[in-house]
C-alpha cells in the first residue's frame, strides 16, 4: 500500500476518515434499529418506533418495500411474527451489505485492485437487471434477480466513492439504495423461503441458486427426510425471536440456557456448522454478560450483527446443500499470512495466499480455512495441535513456504477448500517477498451476496516505509493508519512491540466502528539488533520460543486430561 | 464524544469485531477438570482424589454463596461438616486462576480484602442444588472435542478475532 493509496482510502484527512454522507446515513438507520433490540421489540415507543419505521421507509421502491412496511407496522402495534423479524434482519442485511458494498468499493479503487464479478446464474431468465421493478416474489423467484441487482449496486457504489469528494445526498442515496436493492433481492429470496407456500418454489432455493449453486435445497428444506433439520432451524428461529422480543437488557440465564439443546443438535449437522459456531459464540456472550440488564456498556451493533446473522442463516434452505465448489485449480500458492479466529468452543485458521494457475492465467487472492472445534481452556499455541491432520499446511505456515496444489476445489468466494493431499510443500517464501513479488495485479475474488457484511472486509496489503507514530499507528508519507495489535493472536509469536520496531509489514486491512485499520499478520522487524521476519503462523508446529514451549506444554496437558476424562465419563 | 478508550462504551456500541467473553488462563486440569460461571453459580467437576472414574459436582451460587458438592450420581459429599469441602475450594483456586480474581469475586459478588483468598471470604451454608445440570454440562464440554474440524470456510468467525493471551 502506498502513500497515496492510503490517502485515497482515508479521504485526503477529511474529519470523517473514509467514509461518506450517505454511509453515515446508512448507517445511521441501522444504529436506530440496534438500540431498538436494546429494550427489546416487545416496547418500542417513540424514538425507537420511529427508527423502526425509517428502516423500513428506507426500503420504499424495493422488492423489500412491502415487507418491511408490514413488519415495521407489526412493531410498532406490538404484534410482531416470525416473519416480520425475518424481514427487518433482512432489511438490516440489505443495508449493511450496501455500507459494504461501498467500503469495498472505495478500498479497491484506493488500492487499485481489481475484484472478480460474482458470477451469474447461468440460464436464468432476469437478466435485465431490472429487480427494482419487480414484486417480492418476482425478485425472490430466481436467484439471478439477485446476482443482477448486484451487478448495477456495485458499479453505483463505486461510482459513489470514487469522484472522493463529497457526494450530494442524491447520488449517494442511489448507490445506498442500488447497493441495498442488489442485496435486498438477494435476502428477498430468503424472506419469501419462509412464507411462499408450495416447495418446488421455496425462495430457499433461490438464497441457494445464489449463493451456492445448489439444486437440491428445495427438496432438502421441504422433504421428510430432513424434518429433524427444519425442527433444529425452527427452534433456532424461535429463540431468535424470543430474543428479539425480550431485548438484550432483558436477557436472563433461563433464556440463554434455553439455546444450548438447539447449538448442541445443530453441531451434530455438518451443513449447519456455521450457524452452530455462529450461535454458540453469541450465547457465551450473552451468557457472560448475565444478567445483562446490568452490564454497564452493551456490544449493541455487535449484537445486532450476531442476531440478524443467525436470523439469515436459519432460514430453510440457506445452509442445508454443500456450497459448490465453482472450479478445481492447480497451481503456486504463495502464503501471505494466516488471520486466527477464535471463541471458546471454536477456532478457524484462515490463510492467505496468492495463488499462481498453473496453467499460466492470471494470479488470484485466495483464502483457505481450517476450523476445529475446542474449549476454552485450549489456547494459546495448543490450538495449532488440533488441527495437526492438516500437517502440510501447518508445516508451509511454519517453514515458511510456498504450496503446489493440484485439483484443489476453489468456491465463488475465493475460498479453497483445503485438502492436505491435493498438496505439497515447496520452496522457501516467506510473506513478506510472496507479497512484494506477487500481491499487486493478483485478481481479488467477487464477495457473495449474502456475505456483503463490513465485518467480512478483509484485504491483504504490504506496508513498507512507514514512521511508527507514538500510539502504534503507521505514518505512510501523512497519511495514517491506525494498526490493530490488540488482534495478535496467542498461539504466534508477534506481539504489539516486535509491530512497534517493524520496518515492513504484511497485514488485512479492516473497517470497524467507522475507521480503517491495518491487523499485521507478518513484520519485517528487529530481534536482538538483527533484522527478521516474524509472521503470526510462525508456530503452527510448534513454538519456537522456550517460554512459550513451556506454555504449550502445560495446554497440551490440557487436551489429553480432557480427552481422558472423555473417554472415562462421555458413554456412560 | 464520550469515552472512546479501547474498552469504552462508545467502543462497544458501534463496533462489530470485539472479544466480549475476555480469552481464559490456561491452567493445569487434572485436578479440576471444569469451572464455569454461569446460571447464577461457580460450578464445576472436581477429580476425586481416590477413584480415576468418580467425580465431583461442586457449585456455589452468587450472592448467597450458598454451596453444594456431590458426586455425579447426586451422593453428597462426605467432607461437608458444615463448611465447604476440600473440592469446593479445589474449585475456587482454580476458578481464580482461569478467570482472574476479579471476574471470580464480581460474577459471586463478594468483597476480598487486599491479601485474603477469595474461598476464605465467602459466607453460605450447605444448600442443595441440581448437580445432574453441571454434570450433563461438563460432557456437553468435552463432547466439544469429538465434533469434526471443517475446511470450509464459516464467515462469521470474522467476528470472533483472536486476541493476544498474557505470556
Amino acid at each position: 500500500m502506498l502513500a497515496v493509496q492510503l490517502a485515497a482510502l482515508l479521504g485526503g484527512g477529511t474529519e470523517d476518515a473514509g467514509t461518506d454522507a450517505g454511509h453515515e446515513e446508512a448507517l445511521a438507520l441501522l444504529d436506530g434499529f440496534d438500540d431498538a433490540l436494546v429494550d427489546g421489540l416487545a416496547r418500542v415507543s417513540g424514538e425507537r418506533a420511529d427508527a423502526v419505521t425509517a428502516l423500513a421507509a428506507a426500503f420504499a421502491g424495493t422488492p423489500l418495500a412491502d415487507r418491511l412496511a408490514e413488519a415495521a407496522d407489526a412493531v410498532v402495534s406490538g404484534s410482531i411474527a416470525q416473519e416480520h423479524l425475518t424481514a427487518l434482519a433482512c432489511g438490516r442485511i440489505a443495508l449493511y451489505g450496501a455500507v459494504h458494498d461501498a467500503l469495498l468499493g472505495r478500498l479497491d479503487t484506493a488500492l487499485g485492485r481489481e475484484r472478480a464479478e460474482w458470477p451469474p446464474t447461468p440460464g436464468d431468465p432476469a437478466a435485465d437487471g431490472s429487480a427494482s421493478s419487480g414484486s417480492v416474489a418476482g425478485g425472490a423467484a430466481s436467484g439471478g434477480s439477485a446476482v443482477d441487482g448486484a451487478v448495477p449496486g456495485d458499479s453505483a457504489a463505486g461510482g459513489g466513492v470514487s469522484g472522493g469528494s463529497a457526494t450530494d445526498g442524491a447520488a449517494f442515496g442511489g448507490s445506498v439504495a442500488g447497493g441495498a436493492v442488489s442485496a435486498g433481492s438477494a435476502v428477498g429470496g430468503v424472506v419469501s423461503g419462509g412464507s411462499v407456500p408450495g416447495g418446488a418454489v421455496s425462495g430457499g432455493s433461490v438464497a441457494g441458486g445464489a449463493v451456492f449453486g445448489g439444486s437440491g435445497t428445495a427438496a432438502e428444506a421441504g422433504g421428510a427426510g430432513a424434518q429433524p433439520v427444519g425442527n433444529m432451524l425452527g427452534g433456532v428461529r424461535s429463540w431468535l425471536r424470543e430474543l428479539a422480543i425480550t431485548g438484550w437488557r432483558g436477557v436472563g440465564h433461563d433464556l440463554v440456557s434455553a439455546a444450548d439443546q438447539i447449538i448442541e443438535a445443530l453441531l451434530g449437522v455438518p451443513s449447519l456448522r456455521r450457524l452452530a459456531v455462529l450461535l454458540d459464540g453469541f450465547a457465551a456472550e450473552l451468557r457472560a454478560c448475565c444478567p445483562v440488564g446490568s452490564a454497564e456498556r452493551l456490544p449493541v451493533r455487535r449484537w445486532a450483527d450476531l442476531w440478524t446473522r443467525a436470523v439469515l442463516l436459519s432460514q430453510d434452505g440457506v445452509l442445508t446443500g454443500e456450497p459448490r465448489p465453482a472450479v478445481t485449480v492447480s497451481g503456486r500458492l504463495l502464503v501471505l499470512g494466516v488471520d486466527v479466529h477464535e471463541h471458546g468452543t471454536a477456532v478457524q485458521f484462515q490463510v492467505h495466499a496468492v495463488l499462481e494457475p498453473a496453467d499460466g492465467g492470471r494470479s488470484r487472492l485466495v483464502r483457505t480455512s481450517v476450523t476445529v472445534a475446542k474449549v476454552d481452556t485450549i489456547a494459546g499455541s495448543a490450538l495449532w495441535k488440533l488441527s495437526q491432520h492438516h500437517k502440510v499446511l501447518l508445516a508451509a505456515l511454519a517453514e515458511r513456504r510456498s504450496l503446489e496444489i493440484t485439483d484443489m476445489p476453489l468456491l465463488d468466494s475465493g475460498d479453497l477448500v483445503w485438502d492436505d493431499d491435493r498438496a505439497f510443500v515447496s520452496k522457501p517464501a516467506d510473506p513478506l517477498a510472496a507479497a512484494r513479488l506477487c500481491l499487486s495485479g493478483a485478481l481479488a475474488p467477487a464477495v457473495p451476496p449474502l456475505d456483503r457484511v463490513p465485518v467480512r472486509i478483509a484485504e491483504p496489503v504490504l506496508v513498507e516505509g512507514y514512521k511508527v507514530t507514538r500510539d502504534g499507528s503507521f505514518d505512510l508519507g501523512g497519511a495514517v493508519l491506525a494498526v490493530d495489535t490488540e488482534r495478535l493472536p496467542g498461539c504466534g509469536p508477534l506481539t504489539p512491540a516486535l509491530v512497534r520496531a517493524s520496518s515492513a509489514c504484511v497485514g488485512l486491512v479492516r473497517w470497524d466502528g467507522g475507521q480503517w485499520t491495518l491487523q499485521p499478520l507478518a513484520v519485517q522487524t528487529k530481534v536482538k539488533r538483527e533484522t527478521a521476519v516474524v509472521a503470526t503462523g510462525d508456530w503452527a508446529l510448534g513454538p519456537t520460543d522456550p517460554k512459550a514451549a513451556k506454555a504449550e506444554a502445560r495446554a497440551a496437558d490440557a487436551v489429553s486430561v480432557l480427552r481422558e476424562r472423555a473417554g472415562r465419563l462421555l458413554r456412560r | 464524544m464520550t469515552d472512546r478508550s479501547p474498552d469504552g462504551a462508545t467502543v462497544w456500541a458501534r463496533h462489530s469485531r470485539l472479544r466480549v467473553v475476555p480469552p481464559v488462563q490456561p491452567r493445569k486440569l487434572a485436578k479440576v477438570p471444569f469451572v464455569e460461571l454461569a446460571d447464577g453459580r461457580l460450578q464445576g467437576v472436581v477429580s476425586s482424589g481416590s477413584d480415576i472414574s468418580r467425580v465431583y459436582v461442586s457449585s456455589i451460587a452468587a450472592g448467597t454463596h450458598n454451596y453444594n458438592c456431590s458426586t455425579n450420581n447426586n451422593r453428597p459429599c462426605g467432607g461437608l461438616y458444615g463448611a465447604p469441602c476440600k473440592h469446593l475450594r479445589a474449585l475456587v483456586t482454580e476458578a481464580v486462576v482461569q478467570y482472574g480474581v476479579d471476574r471470580v469475586s464480581r460474577y459471586l459478588r463478594v468483597e476480598v480484602p487486599e491479601g485474603a483468598e477469595l474461598a476464605d471470604c465467602l459466607g453460605g451454608v450447605h444448600e442443595p442444588a441440581p448437580a445432574a445440570v453441571v454434570f450433563s454440562r461438563f460432557l456437553r464440554h468435552l463432547a466439544y472435542l469429538e465434533v469434526p474440524g471443517t475446511t470450509l470456510p464459516i464467515p462469521e468467525l470474522h467476528w470472533f478475532p483472536a486476541t493476544g493471551v498474557v505470556r
